[in-house]
């Protein structure tokens, strides 16, 4: 009651200041909206959709790009006369195929409904060809697996001992090559849609995503104890290229239509991710810490497979950047 | 034409799913009143649950945008430009000497039905299919739910219906009433339009009539009256096309749509180089490092 006066002014300047402009700013109050809406686009309303996918597809990325890498291992060992990391390789391979359906399944709006995935074959659809990557996949691990193990355990002697291990190379060698896809295509699923900082990195995305499986399959075998020189090498390739990659990304930017990959959580999430996988992967390396570096590596493939459906998150949502990359 | 009532193509039967004709929507804002009841008819015919009571603030707009349990959706545009040759008054905002344009603009949005569809190309199960008049139609009873139709599409219309709802999982949108087309029917949406904002017909027929309107309006004085209809993109034009007033922009409409299938041939070549040189690699590291 007291401070009736300076109050009233302040009313008054308001009024004044409301007949002058046609509206007032003011703390607390959002003016983008009237009377004249300001926001980009309509009202700040997405133009594409942002993805509906859940966390397991991150994880997914990350199990299915190692089991897929880790017969591609197991097929190169077999020239080399390694067995036990064959098995092992085809155990994480196995592992693998049984982990990523389940995951893809949870995933579905539809659980029940997973088999209509194999109800036809359309090259056009990435989604199509995964599924029939991943089933090729599973077709090839599973017998190759008991294959090795029969072969391992001398269970069949003589010519059968023989087939068993033929049989075993075989499937081996199928699972490789469908390994060697199931780890890539994934970035072909997010790279071959509308959501731009996803399609602005159709290249990129195919390639961070098979290094970052290779080199996380290599880790993981570090890690059970196969600390051979290859897989070390593999190592050392793998982080070199994520690091060309880390830096590719921060030239190959493209202002407000990949915004999402810069700024926001999600562009730290990438950022963590790319460093952990790329320079600190191969600095512990070079300083002989391998299973530092193995760490490091399959941390930084984890988080930036998260990073990666974040950024889609945010890119989708932001009309700013839809209409900016059709500019360009 | 406007004002033809029960003459006009809204009202009449016909056989185009029989003698395979590609029909589609014209949708003109320029008679759109935003009486809504194109999304009100829509979902009483095809039993759409609600998009959730919210206040948005936006004008009239409550909707918000297409989605899976919003198959039509009226626009409210609020722009400080004029609109044709109307003259606003001096009881507006600003200085009181009539200088100061402002225009509402209604449009009804609606799925594109695109001649090179996202969501069908991406569609694993094959629940999307194209039917005899050339729509787009989400098969309820197939889809799975996987949700890649929802990120290749380039207008942001299909999408994955939530829990609790109705049918929750499927990947929902605009069905161009096929039943009722079957039936020799006109979709619900344009039957309903009291202005005929919203035509249905033959696709040829309604690329003329939007031609012409455009040229009709222009000559009144929307001089920014064009055709949405992007032909010139990969998604090859569009069988529900728009007149709009303005750029695609504000519409919410991406002015160069492109259907994603064009960005497959570099990622599939992207990812089949790193996966020979990662076998590659591999092989290198065994023979040196063995």
């Amino acid at each position: 009651m007291t401070n009736d006066r300076p109050s009233e002014e302040r009313l008054e300047q308001l009024r004044e200041k409301a007949w002058k402009n046609g509206v007032v700013a003011g703390r607390g109050v959002d003016v983008a909206g009237g009377p004249i809406p300001r926001k980009p686009g309509y009202y700040g309303e997405p133009v594409v959709r942002p993805p509906v996918w859940t966390r397991e597809i991150g994880l997914y990325f990350f199990i299915g790009g190692i089991g897929g890498m880790s017969a591609v291992i197991a097929s190169v060992a077999i020239l080399f006369h390694h067995l036990d990391l064959i098995r092992a390789a085809m155990w994480l391979a196995a592992i693998a195929t049984i982990l990523s359906p389940i995951l893809l399944i949870m995933d579905l709006g539809r659980p029940r409904l997973f088999l209509n995935m194999l109800r036809v074959f359309k090259h056009q659809s990435a989604m199509s060809m995964g599924a029939w990557i991943l089933s090729g996949f599973g077709t090839c691990t599973v017998p190759a697996l008991i294959a090795v193990e029969l072969h391992f355990h001398h269970v069949f002697g003589g010519t059968m001992g023989q087939l068993v291990r033929i049989a075993a190379g075989i499937f081996i060698f199928g699972s490789a090559l469908f390994g060697m896809l199931l780890a890539t295509y994934t970035g072909v699923l997010i790279g071959a849609t509308v959501i731009p900082a996803w399609f602005l990195h159709r290249v990129l995305l195919p390639i961070h995503f098979g290094t970052a499986g290779l080199g996380s399959a290599a880790a993981w075998l570090e890690l059970i104890g196969h600390r051979i020189p290859a897989l070390n090498a593999i190592g050392y390739y793998a982080a070199t290229v994520e690091t060309a990659l880390l830096f590719w990304l921060s030239i190959n930017k493209h202002g407000t239509a990949d915004r999402a990959i810069h700024e926001h959580g999600s562009g730290w999430l990438i950022r963590i991710g790319e460093i952990l996988n790329g320079p600190l992967a191969l600095i512990l390396r070079l300083f002989g810490l391998v299973p530092f570096a193995a760490i490091s590596f399959l941390i930084g493939a984890l988080v930036s497979r998260f990073g990666w459906i974040a950024v889609g998150r945010v890119s989708g949502a932001d009309p700013e950047a839809v209409f900016a990359a059709e500019r360009l | 034409m406007i004002g033809e009532g029960i003459q006009s193509s809204n009202q009449r039967r016909h056989s185009f799913v029989k003698d395979h004709v590609e029909v589609g929507f014209f949708t003109d804002p320029s008679v759109c009143i935003g009486c809504k009841a194109c999304e009100v008819a829509c979902k009483e015919w095809n039993h759409v649950p609600d998009d959730g009571f919210t206040w948005s603030g936006n004008s009239y707009d409550n909707t918000g945008h297409l989605g899976a349990s919003t198959w039509r959706h009226v626009m409210f545009l609020e722009q400080d430009r004029q609109k044709g040759n109307q003259v606003v008054g001096a009881h507006s905002l600003g200085d009181g000497d009539g200088e100061d344009p402002f225009r509402w603009v209604f449009l009804s949005d609606v799925c594109k039905h695109c001649e090179d569809a996202g969501c069908l190309e991406a569609c694993p199960t094959g629940a999307i299919v194209r039917t005899e008049v050339g729509s787009v139609l989400v098969q309820n009873d197939v889809c799975n739910g996987c949700g890649y139709c929802v990120v290749s599409c380039p207008f942001g219309v299909i999408d994955r219906r939530p829990e609790p709802l109705p049918d929750a999982g499927g990947a929902f949108k605009c069905t161009f009433c096929y039943d009722r087309q079957k039936s020799g029917l006109v979709p619900a949406c344009a039957k309903v339009c009291p202005t005929e904002s919203i035509v249905f017909g033959r696709l040829d027929d309604l690329r003329v009539r939007g031609a012409e309107r455009v040229r009709q309006l222009q000559q009144k004085g929307y001089t920014d009256a064009q055709l949405y209809d992007p032909t010139e993109t990969s998604v090859r034009g569009i069988h529900a096309f728009f007149l709009i007033l303005g750029e695609p922009e504000a519409y919410g409409l991406p002015p160069k749509p492109q259907v994603p299938t064009i960005y497959l041939k570099s990622a599939w070549t992207s990812a089949f180089a790193t996966a020979i040189g990662s076998f590659i690699a591999t092989l290198l590291a065994f023979a040196f490092f063995s």
